[in-house]
């Protein structure tokens, strides 16, 4: 069973859709009781950085959020904007993010691209994973994902960084951190390739 | 490698798909969740369907519908059709959608997209325009499935659209649609030279190299409606799309 996180922030309704098909079951979860059920998280997001972060402190989740992430250690992955709100804030706005992983959000560096890619990043892209990785298990360099974005995400520690993409530049696509995992890319859109990833979520 | 968004655009007419050519005669090409379904297995990169009778009947989304298809849609889906409210926005990207887009209400609403793009993000609203020349070679904006002109002249319209948050541009020559003549590629130059946001080029497409001359000339996506779902010189009714390996060769490859 995987908790979907409802704080008026995400696209719940297509991760929903795919965790279906793959037969794992899923409950969309708003309240502190039943997220303090969950034994594994989803943290969706689509939209603007503090936009999300607010609606999450209205949602007063947080609270519980951080036991069950920090103390629980329950698997959690953020995809898209629910990624970028892990680390500790975000060069689209000024809300301070969750800080559960030492990293910076940061505009895409215009200066970098050439004229024909444009900003948001809003394509099918490789990955390129760097470290053996439960979540990536039967993926390989080759797996498409979709991407839409403008920010991306930069942590502190380069061992966080699970997988890079490239657009002009190399940027990081996923994070893993112990119990904590980020994809900027939406899985649930991304047909087989987002199947197999969220049925590794599922297993881990 | 670079890529593009390789984009199928399936028409809607009562539940039912149908194509049209230069935006007129619909022919029925079969149902909607069928065609989806095997677009999954296709794995496209993206899919947008248009309810083409929304507008002109005056009706709401059909909700029910869009709701059903997104539950068979694992890949971005963008919906279009009688869309004038934030609250039918909102209903929509509940549903499971991912983008929609807007035609006919901005040209007299442009409010609508502004405050759209602000609530839900600019990436998620596609700005539509349906193009037409004249005999003389003028272009005109049209909306209502081509039935009504708009005065504001084109090139003013799209930088309009795009000071007033549109995500990306979808261009759709009238005069190209169903025909296999090619995209306009001076018109997405044109419009290209005047807008920094992505441009999805849609009409004419015949064959793969149309989508690279096409990129050549400023699109950022393509997009095709007949060369999906036709096959050969009889226009058989076949769901089709190109392998991945065909798109690197005969396009990414090659940007």
């Amino acid at each position: 069973m995987i908790s979907i996180i409802n704080y008026n922030a995400g696209n719940i309704k297509s991760i929903q859709n795919m965790l279906k098909r793959i037969g794992v079951k899923s409950m969309i979860c708003s309240s502190a009781e039943e997220i303090e059920q969950a034994d594994k998280l989803i943290l969706p997001g689509v939209g603007h950085y503090d936009h999300g972060m607010k609606n999450l402190h209205q949602s007063g989740l947080i609270e519980i959020l951080n036991k069950k992430v920090l103390e629980d250690k329950i698997p959690l992955l953020g995809i898209c904007l629910g990624a970028q709100l892990l680390g500790n804030k975000s060069e689209e706005g000024i809300e301070k993010g969750l800080g559960w992983i030492d990293m910076d959000v940061i505009k895409f560096d215009k200066k970098k691209l050439s004229s024909s890619l444009k900003i948001p990043h809003m394509s099918w892209n490789e990955i390129k994973i760097n470290k053996p990785s439960a979540l990536f298990e039967g993926l390989n360099n080759d797996s498409r994902f979709y991407f839409v974005h403008s920010y991306h995400m930069q942590p502190s520690d380069k061992t966080d960084i699970l997988t890079t993409t490239n657009y002009g530049y190399d940027f990081t696509s996923t994070i893993e951190k112990d119990n904590i995992y980020g994809v900027q890319f939406h899985p649930e859109k991304s047909h087989k390739f987002g199947m197999q990833l969220l049925t590794n979520f599922s297993n881990i | 490698m670079r890529r593009t968004r390789v984009i199928p655009v399936l028409t809607l007419q009562n539940e039912k798909l149908v194509k049209t050519i230069r935006f007129k005669n619909p022919t029925y090409i079969g149902d909607p969740i069928n065609a989806v379904k095997i677009f999954n297995e296709k794995e496209v990169d993206e899919i947008v369907i248009l309810d083409i009778t929304a507008t002109k009947e005056k009706r709401q989304p059909n909700y029910k519908k869009i709701e059903e298809i997104a539950e068979e849609a694992f890949m971005p889906f963008a919906y279009g059709g009688g869309i004038t409210s934030l609250n039918q926005i909102e209903h929509l990207f509940k549903l499971g959608i991912e983008k929609v887009v807007i035609n006919s209400a901005l040209a007299t609403n442009l409010n609508l997209l502004r405050e759209a793009s602000n609530i839900f993000g600019s990436q998620s609203i596609v700005a539509s325009i349906d193009v037409k020349k004249n005999w003389l070679g003028k272009l005109s904006v049209y909306t209502n499935s081509g039935s009504e002109k708009i005065n504001l002249p084109l090139f003013e319209y799209v930088k309009k659209l795009e000071e007033n948050g549109a995500g990306e541009l979808f261009i759709n020559s009238i005069d190209l649609d169903g025909t296999y003549l090619g995209y306009d590629n001076a018109l997405i130059k044109n419009i290209s030279e005047l807008v920094d946001i992505p441009i999805i080029a849609c009409g004419g497409a015949s064959k793969i190299t149309d989508f690279y001359e096409v990129m050549q000339h400023g699109a950022s996506a393509v997009a095709a409606g007949s060369l999906f779902v036709y096959q050969g010189a009889q226009k058989g009714i076949l769901i089709n799309y190109p392998t991945q390996e065909k798109l690197a060769e005969e396009v990414y490859k090659k940007l």
